[in-house]
């Protein structure tokens, strides 16, 4: 058995007497004692993820834009500022989605690209073989030597300064999905949870350091477990579960992440324009007790769909889920699920379900 | 974490304790708490209805997994704790120290034959491996 592989945080985690978990062939912390304390305290404070095992890639050379523009999903070209982000989704020739990733501009016929640790062998294989046929001269380089943590909450980034002021003059000012070096490191206003905060790029060698420091500044060390309810809660797809190769971007929720309009040509693009949805992406409410889990069935009067998501939402204090359903469902219907044997009643809606802490979800 | 002396035991992780007024008390392990991790929901068995040693009773459920209840004893439920309706993380806090239902046991001997806590320890070890 191929052995898990681990951040340079590993031994923080175990020595924190950490969950460890299998993630994607990592060994992860999946919490450090309660997921649901973990979790409020990222909505109320401030928490810090390791999340090391996700693979920066920079692409650079006169050539990085082009391969990009065909690539990805989403265009590049509304990246003028220097630190701009844009999430996309970079699919393949039948539009089906190989990846969801953020990619930065640096500056200067320079990218920095954020994939899922489960993917990042098939992007970069994927990668490889596009910059070879349509690039050559572009450059990929995937940063191994970078450890990545992600602070969020509506304190993290006076916390992140306090651990680390000379980080705060050049993040002071970044709008939301910016970022900016600070020296050696990496400095993004971008995240995974809904809130506010930080996502720092840092050399591996000086994450253990950084750590210390976060934590005694008052941010809560979070494992993978909240991670997952955050994300939910704030309506972000999670790849391989949400969507796959097998679906494309407008049947996953994420038609605002497809440009359609410009005339760009990119990988997938025809097959998106040719086949309508067969599917959308709607939020689910459960109105009963108990846990929406990702398979199980949902009947709606316009026909079955699937769950891809759930959990417990301890911001809601309710069960709250990710389904794909049929076109034809509208929001707001009261629809079935089939929860281990029982019909159990939940409502559409639209989703996120919670931003900057605030329940979007009205009541009834 | 030390397993208590006073109570019994069954193989799916459940515990019984004998109550001064012959009701036999029923909740889960530390070690049970512990694998789910935060609960989020319990699902009680109704008040009267009788169970056999063994049978499907009710329902823990974390964030992560759902996991059912199988009742150690033979015997008519008689009280339900309210308490988990609201807190169910009462029973990540104290395992031990939280009864999920009660039970007023037929026959004495099915107690008896559950598992001491030398037992239980003995089956948790070799489930760990």
């Amino acid at each position: 058995m191929t052995p898990m592989k681990r951040t340079p945080l590993f031994e923080i985690h175990r020595a924190m007497g950490a969950r460890l978990v299998d993630f994607g062939g990592w060994e992860m912390p999946l919490h450090y004692g309660s997921q649901l304390e973990e979790h409020h305290l990222v909505r109320r404070d401030a928490g810090m993820f390791d999340v090391s095992h996700m693979l920066v890639l920079d692409i650079e050379g006169d050539q990085a834009k082009p391969l990009l523009l065909a690539l990805l999903a989403n265009n590049v070209e509304r990246l003028k500022e220097p630190g701009k982000a844009l999430y996309s989704c970079m699919l393949n020739e039948d539009g089906g989605v190989i990846d969801d990733l953020i990619v930065y501009f640096l500056g200067e016929a320079r990218y920095r690209m954020v994939v899922n640790a489960g993917t990042a062998d098939k992007d970069l294989a994927w990668l490889e073989a596009q910059r070879a046929q349509i690039a050559p001269r572009a450059r990929v380089a995937p940063r191994r030597d970078l450890a990545m943590i992600a602070i969020q909450g509506p304190n993290a980034r006076e916390k992140t300064w306090r651990a680390k002021p000379d980080l705060k003059p050049c993040s002071e000012e970044l709008g939301v999905f910016i970022g900016a070096a600070c020296g050696d490191w990496f400095v993004a206003r971008t995240g995974y949870t809904g809130e506010d905060g930080f996502e720092i790029m840092l050399p591996a060698g000086l994450a253990e350091a950084f750590w210390g420091a976060a934590r005694a500044a008052g941010v809560a060390p979070v494992g993978l477990g909240a991670r997952d309810t955050l994300r939910l809660e704030a309506g972000m797809n999670l790849y391989g579960q949400d969507m796959d190769e097998s679906v494309t971007p407008l049947e996953s929720g994420l038609a605002s992440t497809v440009d359609l309009v410009s005339p760009r040509d990119f990988v997938g693009k025809q097959a998106l324009l040719k086949r309508a949805p067969r599917a959308q992406m709607l939020g689910l409410v459960l109105l009963e007790r108990g846990v929406l889990r990702a398979h199980q069935k949902v009947i709606t009067a316009s026909g079955q769909g699937t769950i891809t998501s759930g959990s417990f939402s301890p911001t809601l204090n309710t069960s709250i889920a990710l389904a794909r359903v049929p076109v034809a469902v509208g929001e707001r219907e009261t629809v079935k699920v089939e929860v281990r044997e029982r019909l159990l009643k939940a409502r559409t809606v639209k989703y996120p379900f919670v931003r900057r802490g605030r329940n979007l979800v009205a009541a009834d | 974490m030390s397993i208590p002396a006073d109570l019994r035991y069954t193989d799916t992780h459940e515990w019984a304790r004998l109550e001064s007024d012959g009701t036999v008390s029923v909740g889960i392990t530390h070690h049970a708490q512990n694998l789910l991790g935060d609960l989020v929901f319990v699902e009680n068995p109704q008040i009267g209805r009788k169970l056999r040693k063994g049978e499907e009773c009710g329902v823990v459920e974390s964030v992560k997994a759902a996991s059912d209840i199988y009742s150690p004893v033979s015997g008519e439920v008689v009280a339900v704790n309210a308490e988990l309706e609201r807190a169910p993380q009462k029973i990540n806090e104290g395992a031990y120290d939280t009864w999920i239902f009660r039970i007023k046991p037929v026959d004495s001997a099915e107690l008896a034959a559950l598992l001491d806590a030398p037992g239980y320890r003995k089956i948790i070890e070799a489930q760990a491996h």
